[in-house]
């Protein structure tokens, strides 16, 4: 309800965000209100040099504010504020190497974990907050999204589109930053003893890169796949549920651990050939990215002080 | 009539559709229309034909009439009719006029299908393109004469090489005076939607899918092409822009509830179409305007206002 009437209300605004924390207007429908203090939620947890930085964001829209993927940028800064609190709060994110992650089109690998997909929202932060210039991450999401309600309509005003191979080359070819998880679900379903340790790549991503001309960076997340561990796989109940994975945590409810998250941006990866090679070439480069990532984690765990701070 | 210059036949020329197309062409080309119904108030010099186009006098248009070019438009979308009777007249329709352009040597033939037929799906890319498979009749049966009459049009591509064929796959019409389901949900003070689901919607004109076609007929193009409108928005920004006060309704209770209302008459909506404001069934359009040259003389508010008579 809110996310409709508030972009309901806001077709007559123009400009893209404001910035300044606007008077509080009691005539605005209820879901502006809370949209309109959700983004100066965001603009102070982040203080004045992220408000400044957001407001440079650019991206393509029409006249009623999104992008021809249905990506709201207003939307988004109001969501990036309870997610912008995490980061800095509970998750105390650290960052390394985030100036690597180039300009225009590009592929961000990374290691997955965990029924909500915080280590890819704290990806996303990240690259909003702390990139120069920001950057908006598109991530391509599950095909069950579409079929949650408020889930499916959050996720896309995120920026976040259906992992599709069209999708995905459509955002490259207009030079946007995209995440990928190539775990996929075997990711999600990794059980605590199996933390950081990759389950395999799938291939899907190496050949778009190569389609596309796209520059792949590995990311490894540390911290993220400590926040929930899961115990063990209830695959029945998950079947009856239509979802991918049910992993059962010691919190039973999808309630993160405060664990201490360290993203690391790895040096950007190009590599050359034909799109369709044989699987046994394309494994050969996706070994490659893997094992990037992988060596990233083991370094990451060996430098960090604690789990938890 | 066979010393008069070469013809452009256009069938279902009585919809509010074809009226909108028969403006655009009067005067540049010399039209046979071809309905059932009849056009009331048609200019004196507008050839129209009250024939159902399975009928022979039909075909004698074709024989006799000197028609160089078909736009094949006459197809039937009305949810009370009977599944039978609309798939008699589609389909079997669709099948006779192609076969009149065969035998009897019109060169241009223009099919009026839409972006529709691909269905809409969660699993969807957010830009369809033309070889996505036609995956609407998969949850909503009634459409599935729809459907066929693409594919019929499909195949009649390469059996018939000599005739230049363009199927046409337009996003949802809209206009003043179309009666279109997409349009007719567009005038409701208080449409349903479906609760949490927001998808994107491309919508078109009622002039820019005539332009279109008439883009259709000029000689070299050929072949199989979405046409989109001047964008895409989410379905609450396009109601919100109308005035319009949605009623949400959880996506589980709306379904039965719409198809107890339709069978008691109490809508005009099947329940089918509860998927085209739930899941993305959006196209890429960037084919056809790439390789026409065609693009949308409305803007996206300008489209969307046009349903209530605005603009």
């Amino acid at each position: 309800m809110n996310g409709r009437n508030s972009r309901g209300a806001r077709t007559e605004a123009s400009g893209p965000v404001s910035g300044q924390p606007a008077p509080f207007d009691r005539s605005a429908p209820i879901g502006e209100r809370i949209q309109r203090s959700l983004r100066d939620l965001t603009y102070r947890i982040g203080g004045s040099e992220v408000r400044d930085r957001l407001r440079s964001l650019s991206t393509r829209k029409n006249e009623f504010g999104v992008d021809p993927f249905g990506m709201d940028v207003d939307y988004m800064l109001a969501a990036a504020g309870p997610l912008l609190w995490l980061y800095k709060h509970y998750f105390r994110v650290q960052t390394s190497g985030i100036e690597k992650v180039p300009p225009g089109r590009v592929l961000l690998v990374s290691n997955h974990s965990g029924q909500i997909p915080l280590d890819g929202a704290m990806i996303g932060v990240a690259l909003l907050t702390e990139a120069e210039p920001p950057r908006a991450v598109r991530s391509m999401v599950e095909k069950w999204v579409p079929t949650l309600p408020y889930v499916s309509t959050f996720m896309a005003r995120c920026g976040q589109v259906v992992g599709t191979p069209q999708n995905c080359i459509k955002l490259l070819q207009s030079d946007e930053a995209i995440l990928v998880f190539p775990e996929g679900v075997r990711g999600l379903n990794k059980l605590f003893s199996q933390r950081y340790q990759l389950a395999a790549f799938g291939q899907g991503f190496m050949r778009l890169a190569l389609e596309t001309n796209t520059p792949i960076v590995p990311v490894a997340v540390v911290g993220a796949e400590e926040q929930a561990p899961a115990l063990f796989d209830l695959k029945p109940l998950a079947k009856l549920l239509k979802m991918p994975a049910l992993p059962i945590t010691p919190t039973l409810l999808p309630v993160p651990l405060p664990a201490r998250y360290h993203i690391h941006f790895g040096d950007p990866m190009r590599f050359t050939g034909r799109p369709d090679d044989d699987d046994a070439e394309l494994e050969r480069k996706v070994k490659q990215v893997r094992a990037a990532v992988q060596s990233m984690l083991n370094e990451g765990i060996r430098e960090r002080k604690h789990i938890y701070w | 009539m066979v010393s008069q210059n070469p013809a452009v036949a256009i069938t279902g020329i009585s919809g509010n559709l074809g009226r909108a197309l028969a403006k655009l062409l009067h005067g540049k080309e010399r039209i046979i229309g071809i309905d059932r119904r009849p056009f009331p108030g048609r200019p004196k010099d507008l050839e129209i034909h009250q024939v159902d186009i399975r009928k022979r006098k039909a075909e004698d248009l074709f024989r006799k009439g000197n028609v160089k070019a078909l736009i094949h438009m006459g197809i039937m979308h009305d949810p009370r009719m009977s599944a039978e009777e609309h798939h008699y007249f589609n389909v079997l329709g669709t099948a006779k006029a192609l076969d009149y352009c065969a035998k009897h040597g019109v060169r241009k033939l223009v099919v009026l299908s839409s972006a529709n037929v691909y269905g809409p799906h969660p699993d969807n890319t957010n830009f369809l393109t033309e070889d996505a498979p036609l995956m609407a009749a998969a949850r909503f049966g009634e459409i599935r004469d729809l459907v066929e009459v693409d594919i019929l049009a499909q195949s009649f591509i390469w059996k018939h090489p000599e005739v230049e064929t363009v199927i046409l796959r337009p996003v949802h019409i809209v206009g003043p005076t179309i009666r279109n389901a997409a349009s007719n949900y567009l005038r409701l003070r208080h449409p349903w939607t479906l609760m949490g689901f927001d998808p994107m919607i491309q919508f078109i004109h009622t002039e820019d899918v005539c332009s279109a076609m008439v883009a259709a007929l000029r000689s070299g193009t050929r072949g199989v092409y979405n046409v989109v409108g001047p964008g895409e928005v989410p379905l609450s920004a396009a109601l919100a822009e109308l005035g319009h006060t949605p009623r949400p309704v959880p996506h589980f209770v709306a379904r039965p509830l719409l198809d107890r209302l339709f069978k008691l008459r109490l809508t005009n909506f099947p329940p089918g179409e509860l998927d085209y404001i739930q899941y993305l069934c959006t196209v890429d359009g960037s084919r056809f305007a790439r390789e026409s040259g065609w693009k949308p003389a409305h803007g996206l508010r300008e489209t969307l206002r046009s349903v209530i008579g605005e603009a």
